[in-house]
């Protein structure tokens, strides 16, 4: 069993968290867990529930879609130091994609509704875990637009 | 009086030696000369001329250490380098240059080397690349980032492999869409900036692929605290000439095959954001 | 006796015609401004009597007619549609010959020789944009060879402007209208109470070596002032400007709205580019026999006008014609300087008088730094 010491620990060597203050963490550490995916295995399916998010640890993992008649259509990866999901700020709270480990994956989790519940009534941390959300999306959403324009596709010319 | 130099106009005559076909339409040529070796910078460009067809600039993507024969990568997008996608071995090329500025390696000693590579981009980068390896000791970590459309895509993908089984190269790897297997990355180029080990205070960059990846990717080099007068990019204009002279390649007051190809990134960062310059 | 550099001397008309002959016995091919389609054009001369003798062109923006006057003069127009750069520097230029053989090709020796050019009638203005073209053709360890060939070997016969057309802005860009060096002959044509002749000066030996030739006589101190006053008339007579600090407006000006403006009356018909004696860009065509043995590559004016010019792969960088406007005006006044250390306009103002629809690069820059201010 990872004694909440080691889970304090993870959450401020994480690249997302880091610098976070002692308080802060110790709220955190409270909604979060420890799991391990193998390879292959979904961490969470397009359309289910968003009960959680992710530290990704180690290894690393696709965010897939599907679409009829053709191969799985992997959109972005994502891996160490990086982390992923966040549909679960946003009701109502449901997955838009599917998230599959490549590799062996050890993530820290959070619990959705302990950390919306801790976030609603502590705004502090409920700024603090946003104002760290908000760059992620920004450069998902810089990277997404990036990618649609298939900079090294042949042009018509 | 003084004497006339001989016409630059006039190409010097190569055979072709092998033909390697590197993507669906991507081929490298490595030709010979009977007049003797090529010596060249990482990062220069030679005007290509097939017969009877025209004229085009390519860079040279052969290891300058190497001037015995010269390397040239060509993705076949127009009615000239779809000739010379068709040229066999024994066949001719006319050969202009090498012309332009080089990728500063010798400059970069010292430092923390990182290469970010977009698409067909990697081939200019491809010499300084073994430039930089033939004097891997004279550099701190040396990073080689690169992003193509997709797996099928990826050039030099041999040689990236075994860069990447080097353990004095960092090599990261990602494509823009995947549709099946494929274990690596998935997103663009940019994102590698972010997760590449190197120390940004002590770091030079040498970028190089389409336009608007560049202006992201000199955008995520700053963000990581890569300072701009040790961001070099390599450009692509209209160059017919390759002298300064047909005006065809100007960008604001640089002609980009005399002034260029590789710029300074502080020299051209007031023109990167104009539009149609 | 015989003149030295820098004596002026009267050559009277049959000395002007000695001249031509003489230089054709040099073996120089002598150009010279004829008569062409109602306009005046420069080109090969066989004596004085193919000049356009009492012609005048009245220019404005958008205009361009010859009058016939009926006076003497042989050098009563301003210049000629197209300056020297047409004969210079040609619109066509065959770069080389190619045969294909067995395997691969190659490249045939059969490059034609041509005759030294002599060029009659170089005003002050053209002399100028020769001499920015030296340093187009000549820099930083380029050299053009065909251009510095034809021009070390051309014998410059420069007629000084006694009047000035309405297009014509020399004054202010520094270039004229009194030429300056570079000529190996100068001429003023003083024509009137019954007199008709050129005071004649030398300006390099062998400019001397061909007047001393020529029947002439040494010019009165009357000959000599009246030659003196008629570049200050032709500077009085021009009201058109270039604006001091031009490089500078169009330097703060690349994201300027005012682009849109010219590009609503620009038809980018590459006019401007064409008659302009400093515009050099080129690009270089390939052509091939039916049979595809031999095949030539030709190196043709061309224009930043034009779509093409800008063309890599995936299309053309300079879509709009604001774009293309602003890359001829910009490079043309401002980074030229930054390329070749002096700007690109020589005050001709011809781009003014051939653009259809009468943009006036003076005006544009005028307009352009009205925008600046008013920000």
């Amino acid at each position: 069993m990872v004694q909440i010491d080691d889970l304090g620990r993870i959450i401020d060597e994480h690249p997302f968290f880091r610098g976070i203050d002692a308080k802060l963490r110790a709220l955190l550490v409270g909604c979060a867990a420890n799991e391990r995916v193998e390879a292959g295995k979904y961490l969470f399916r397009q359309g289910a529930p968003a009960d959680s998010f992710y530290l990704v640890r180690h290894g690393s993992l696709a965010i897939e879609t599907h679409a009829p008649g053709r191969p799985v259509i992997t959109v972005e990866s994502v891996g160490e130091g990086e982390i992923i999901g966040w549909s679960w700020l946003v009701a109502p709270y449901r997955w838009t994609f599917d998230a599959r480990a490549v590799t062996l994956l050890r993530v820290l989790s959070f619990d959705a509704t302990c950390l919306r519940g801790k976030m609603d009534a502590d705004p502090v941390l409920g700024y603090e875990v946003l104002r760290r959300f908000v760059p992620v999306m920004g450069q998902r959403l810089a990277a997404t637009r990036l990618q649609l324009l298939d900079l090294y596709g042949k042009q018509k010319g | 009086m003084i004497a006339l130099p001989a016409d630059p106009m006039l190409p010097r005559l190569f055979d072709v030696l092998k033909v390697k076909r590197e993507l669906a339409d991507t081929f490298t040529l490595e030709l010979k000369s009977d007049g003797g070796g090529f010596g060249f910078q990482a990062g220069q460009f030679n005007m290509l001329y097939a017969f009877g067809a025209g004229e085009v600039p390519i860079s040279i993507s052969g290891d300058p250490g190497k001037p015995g024969t010269l390397v040239h990568t060509i993705r076949a997008v127009g009615a000239v380098t779809e000739a010379m996608g068709r040229l066999k071995p024994g066949d001719t090329l006319g050969v202009r240059g090498p012309y332009g500025t080089p990728w500063p390696v010798e400059q970069a000693f010292g430092d923390d080397l990182v290469i970010v590579a977009g698409g067909v981009g990697l081939a200019p980068l491809r010499p300084a690349i073994y430039q930089a390896l033939a004097n891997r000791e004279k550099f701190g970590r040396v990073s080689i980032l690169y992003g193509a459309r997709s797996p099928e895509d990826i050039l030099f993908r041999k040689e990236l492999e075994q860069w990447r089984g080097r353990f004095d190269l960092e090599v990261l790897v990602t494509v823009d869409r995947v549709s099946g297997n494929w274990g690596g990355n998935v997103g663009v180029v940019t994102k590698l900036v972010a997760k590449a080990g190197f120390d940004p205070m002590d770091t030079t960059a040498f970028v190089c692929g389409p336009e608007v990846m560049m202006r992201f990717a000199v955008d995520s080099l700053e963000k990581r605290g890569v300072s701009t007068d040790k961001i070099h990019v390599s450009m692509e204009r209209n160059m017919k000439c390759g002298l300064g002279v047909c005006g065809h390649c100007q960008w604001g007051p640089h002609f980009v095959c005399r002034d260029g190809p590789v710029f300074h990134f502080d020299e051209i960062a007031g023109l990167f954001s104009v539009r149609e310059l | 006796m015989a003149p030295n550099i820098g004596s002026k001397v009267i050559l009277d008309r049959s000395g002007l015609d000695r001249l031509i002959a003489d230089l054709r016995g040099r073996g120089y091919r002598v150009i010279g401004p004829v008569l062409a389609d109602s306009a005046v054009i420069y080109d090969e001369i066989q004596s004085a009597a193919d000049l356009p003798a009492g012609c005048r062109d009245d220019s404005e923006a958008g205009t361009y007619r010859l009058d016939q006057t009926g006076e003497p003069w042989l050098f009563g127009y301003t210049l000629g549609v197209q300056g020297w750069k047409r004969h210079l520097y040609p619109p066509r230029q065959r770069l080389f010959r190619a045969e294909r053989g067995e395997r691969g090709f190659r490249l045939l020796d059969d490059q034609e020789v041509e005759a030294p050019l002599a060029l009659l009638g170089v005003r002050a203005c053209e002399l100028a944009a020769i001499q920015v073209l030296d340093g187009v053709f000549d820099h930083e360890g380029f050299t053009e060879p065909g251009y510095l060939r034809r021009r070390q070997n051309a014998f410059i016969v420069a007629v000084e402007c006694g009047h000035a057309a309405a297009t014509c802005f020399c004054a202010s860009a520094d270039t004229g209208p009194a030429v300056g060096q570079g000529y190996d002959l100068r001429l003023n044509e003083i024509a009137g109470q019954g007199n008709w002749l050129f005071v004649a000066e030398a300006g390099s030996e062998k400019g001397l070596a061909v007047l001393a030739e020529l029947p002439s006589r040494p010019a009165s101190p009357d000959q000599i002032a009246a030659a003196a006053a008629q570049p200050q008339q032709a500077a009085s007579q021009q009201s058109r400007q270039l604006k001091d600090d031009a490089a500078r407006v169009l330097a703060v000006s690349t994201e300027s709205p005012y682009w849109d403006k010219v590009a609503e009356r620009c038809l980018t018909c590459g006019n401007c580019t064409m008659v302009c004696p400093t515009c050099f860009c080129t690009s270089v065509e390939d052509v091939t026999d039916l049979a595809g043995d031999i095949a030539e590559r030709w190196r043709r004016w061309d224009s930043c006008f034009t779509l093409d010019y800008s063309y890599i792969h995936g299309g053309n960088v300079r879509s709009k014609a604001a774009s293309r406007y602003r890359q001829w005006i910009t490079h043309k006044l401002a980074t030229w300087h930054h390329q070749f250390g002096r700007s690109g306009c020589v005050g001709c103002g011809r781009c003014i008088a051939w653009c259809p629809v009468g943009i006036d690069i003076t005006a544009e820059v005028r307009a352009l730094a009205d925008a600046e201010r008013g920000r």
